[in-house]
């Protein structure tokens, strides 16, 4: 399948750009991180502490252990500041 | 719509104008930029088009069911603030006050920590660090 990876925050600014279009096979969020963090360097280093990353599929949060299976859009982001 | 995503800066008496008319309370919070003792000269706001003003929006309606209010506020502002300005603001109306300051609160500990913004400093050297977030905000949810 194909989906939308967004990126926010320090995580856009490291790997260098706002969102890309991946074809994956991958069966949760966790699969995806591995794909992911093996392209480059710069994946693999924004990618590196899943303890400060958090994830919305579809726009709702979630965790790691969340299937992608019909899911459009992943986007991962560091913990959110607002108010 | 009573949750709102903006850049422009708005003016908490005219937003006010006629919120929770027949209530008996009425609380609002409005959070501002802070100098940190003129380290910072701003903030830029970065958010998540789409998720953000469904969070918003999702969260409103919770505090309006769980603590019964009769009206909810929530803007909130993206993109270059100067320190000083309002950044957001919240306002909820209730039959009594303990409802109002409640539902004012809950609303506050969730965008803090569940609403996708991220706050970055600018100082007169131009964008700084991106801020983190603190344990005590992750915390202030489990009481809810």
């Amino acid at each position: 399948m194909v989906i939308d990876v967004l990126y926010f925050a320090w995580l856009r600014e490291r790997i260098g750009h706002p969102r890309e279009r991946i074809e994956t096979e991958a069966v949760t969020v966790r699969d995806l991180v591995a794909q992911l963090a093996a392209m480059d360097d710069w994946h693999a280093s924004a990618l590196s502490d899943l303890k400060a990353v958090r994830v919305a599929v579809d726009q709702e949060l979630t965790d790691l252990d969340a299937p992608l299976a019909g899911a459009r859009e992943i986007a991962f982001f560091p913990p959110m500041t607002g108010g | 719509m009573p949750a709102r995503l903006q850049a422009e800066a708005f003016d908490l008496a005219t937003e006010l104008q006629g919120f929770g008319s027949g209530a008996g309370a009425v609380v609002t919070f409005s959070g501002l930029v802070r100098g940190e003792d003129g380290r910072l000269t701003g903030l830029e706001i970065e958010h998540y088009p789409g998720m953000t003003e469904k969070a918003l929006e999702s969260y409103g309606l919770e505090a309006a069911r769980r603590f019964h209010l009769s009206d909810w506020m929530i803007i909130h502002r993206h993109g270059r603030l100067e320190v000083g300005e309002t950044i957001m603001m919240v306002a909820t109306a209730a039959r009594h006050r303990a409802a109002a300051f409640e539902g004012a609160e809950f609303l506050m500990d969730w965008l803090k920590s569940r609403a996708p913004f991220w706050k970055r400093e600018i100082t007169a050297d131009g964008p700084g660090q991106w801020v983190e977030a603190k344990d005590t905000d992750e915390d202030a949810l489990s009481r809810w």
